[in-house]
């Protein structure tokens, strides 16, 4: 008897093939292609009495061979295995998994259009669910107006705290920084026609009507939406909303009310000490860069700017309030079991709450020079 | 009966965590062709002894030699092939969230052999099929399936290299009893027909009684005593007595 791993004899009715060594997942490649070139289109016993280790991978390979030989019209018999091998063999071929079907180019577009159907719904879906979260934030709202015992209130001052006042410091940075780049940009232009003067009112009218709350909003809805996704969220994995509908709490008045609240009450003081941030780094900048001294300054404002620029803006702060917290509530409500949701939605929602944010900027925009103010 | 081979030896285990010892002077073997069931008291160390047999822990003092490679003291190279030839099984199953179930078990193919993608898909397949999963199961998301379904797939996952040693963290917790029933005998059948070697850490006394050859007790921070079902009945300790005599495990004996 030699030492080859495969030794392959002619009988009267087909081949004779003597396999022998390891017929494993390590070896499985080389000895595939040793089985597949020596054995075809014949009928032929296997003897794999002299193989010293058969594993699955070396079953599925024998079983392969038979199915294709199969196909073609021809028997193949395995003999002279263990019990083990044979317990093993049998396994393999009752588990055979299904023939695998391809996809073909038709299908890739079919299916294209599958997933661009169910965007669609999925998108009316969701706008329609944070609707009816509005709705529900609206009449928890009013029922605590009723009983304000209801409300949570050291939830409220909690998330008051947390969005609102901690916010200050980076909403001051940011408004007073931008106060600044209007005011050198302004200047430099408007230095040009020799109409210096007007830079105050390029600032005023710009961060008191547009950019204080805006951007506001926007650090907000980055700061804001993303933690109450993040912390509704895994309290969602957790189970502990569902533990509180048991207990017959009203996840929405626990959770959502009180953060929606909180930022409805705080993202206008935001706004309105972003304004004033911005108006002291503009008028700083206009002193140093073009000497314009404060006093003129005040009084230019006084005089270029009425209560309505100002109030315009802050107009829209509880809109982007309500917006932003009821984005970050509903998609912490989403999240699934498991972390991947939470770290899905929670970036969705701040592309979503500062997406929308900028949305509604822009229909109050049209709708106040529609008005004409 | 002949010398049995022992794959797994360890010696001397010691396991600080901080000043908190965990294991002291742990002596284990295990033989090739058995399923070991480990069990213990909550916190006495026996995922620990899991986590360090299969290299993710290093013990502070003590030798583990597997296929008598002294784990400890090889390089990486000397390794690599021991870690090829055995399967770990996490308790939630551990799956890749972002593949399916089917690309989860070609993971380890993928990085470790060079196969035809045609031969991997069909492999993964059949180590679905046999892990008792039906064919659906392939192209769905770990997040899509029930705790005993991913259980089943870790399986799967950890059979895709066809190890010889399988390392099972609690198979069947969690598990309703007809599930946990049908894992066991599923484990068993993977057994007799790949020749498998099972460590299975376990608080299941059923499944230790149906299919476990021996049963290692972990107490008293080393492994106390080891033994069949029947010997663990005569031991007199107290944690031991209370363990195999208590009403559970009266109801796992008196089962067939």
């Amino acid at each position: 008897m030699s030492d080859l791993p495969m030794d392959v004899d002619r009988t009267g009715s087909g081949l004779r093939c003597i396999l022998r060594g390891d017929l494993s997942i390590s070896t499985l490649t080389d000895r595939r292609a040793d089985l597949a070139a020596g054995l075809q289109n014949e009928d032929v016993v296997c003897d794999i009495s002299g193989v010293s280790r058969l594993d699955t991978a070396g079953a599925w390979m024998l079983i392969d061979l038979k199915r294709r030989l199969g196909t073609a019209g021809h028997e193949f018999q395995v003999t002279g295995g263990s019990d083990g091998q044979i317990a093993l063999l049998e396994a393999v071929e009752r588990n055979w998994p299904a023939k695998i079907e391809s996809d073909s180019a038709g299908q890739a577009f079919s299916s294209q259009l599958h997933d661009l159907g169910k965007t669609v719904v999925g998108a009316a879906a969701s706008g329609l669910e944070v609707l009816s979260l509005s709705g529900e934030v609206l009449l928890a709202g009013l029922r605590c107006l009723i009983r304000p015992l209801r409300l949570r209130w050291t939830s409220l001052v909690y998330h008051m705290q947390d969005a609102g006042l901690n916010a200050v410091p980076i909403v001051v940075l940011m408004a007073f920084l931008i106060g600044i780049v209007l005011a050198f940009q302004g200047a430099s232009q408007l230095r040009q026609f020799g109409a210096e003067i007007f830079v105050v009112d390029l600032i005023a009218v710009s961060i008191l009507r547009e950019l204080g709350i805006l951007l506001t909003a926007i650090i907000v809805a980055g700061r804001s939406s993303s933690a109450m996704t993040a912390s509704i969220g895994s309290m969602k994995m957790r189970e502990e909303i569902d533990a509180m509908r048991t207990l017959g709490l009203d996840p929405v008045e626990v959770l959502v009310l009180p953060r929606v609240l909180a930022l409805f009450m705080t993202l206008p003081v935001l706004g309105f000490i972003a304004d004033m941030a911005g108006l002291i780094g503009g008028g700083l900048m206009a002193w140093i860069d073009l000497g314009i001294s404060p006093s003129l300054f005040m009084a230019r404002v006084n005089s270029s700017v009425d209560g309505w620029q100002f109030a315009i803006g802050i107009i829209k702060a509880p809109f982007f309030a309500v917006t932003i917290g009821i984005v970050g509530c509903y998609m912490g409500l989403k999240v699934e079991g498991n972390a991947e949701s939470l770290g899905k939605l929670t970036s969705k929602s701040v592309v979503v709450s500062i997406f929308l944010v900028i949305v509604i900027d822009a229909v109050f925009s049209i709708f106040f020079s529609a008005l004409g103010v | 009966m002949t010398e049995r081979e022992a794959v797994i030896k360890v010696r001397g285990l010691e396991t600080r965590f901080g000043s908190n010892v965990v294991h002291e002077g742990l002596d284990l073997d295990v033989f090739r062709g058995e399923i070991l069931g480990i069990v213990g008291g909550s916190g006495t160390g026996k995922s620990v002894l899991l986590r360090m047999i299969v290299g993710l822990l290093r013990p502070f003092a003590g030798r583990i030699s597997v296929f008598g490679v002294d784990m400890l003291g090889a390089s990486d190279d000397e390794r690599l092939p021991v870690e090829r030839r055995w399967g770990v099984m996490f308790q939630d199953g551990a799956l890749f969230s972002s593949l399916t179930v089917q690309q989860n078990v070609e993971a380890p193919m993928r990085e470790q052999l060079q196969l035809a993608p045609s031969v991997r898909v069909s492999l993964a397949r059949l180590k679905v099929a046999l892990a008792g999963l039906p064919e659906d199961a392939n192209p769905k998301f770990p997040s899509e399936l029930s705790g005993g379904m991913r259980k089943r797939a870790g399986l799967a996952r950890a059979l895709s290299l066809d190890p010889e040693i399988v390392f099972l963290d609690e198979p069947t917790a969690g598990l309703d009893p007809i599930g946990a029933a049908a894992f066991d005998r599923l484990i068993r059948q993977l057994t007799d027909s790949l020749g498998l070697t099972v460590f299975m850490v376990t608080h299941d006394l059923d499944s230790l009684h149906a299919i476990c050859d021996r049963v290692a007790v972990l107490a008293e921070k080393k492994v106390l005593v080891t033994g069949t079902m029947q010997e663990m009945l005569d031991v007199d300790h107290p944690w031991v007595r209370e363990y195999f005599h208590g009403p559970r495990a009266r109801a796992a004996l008196a089962a067939p």
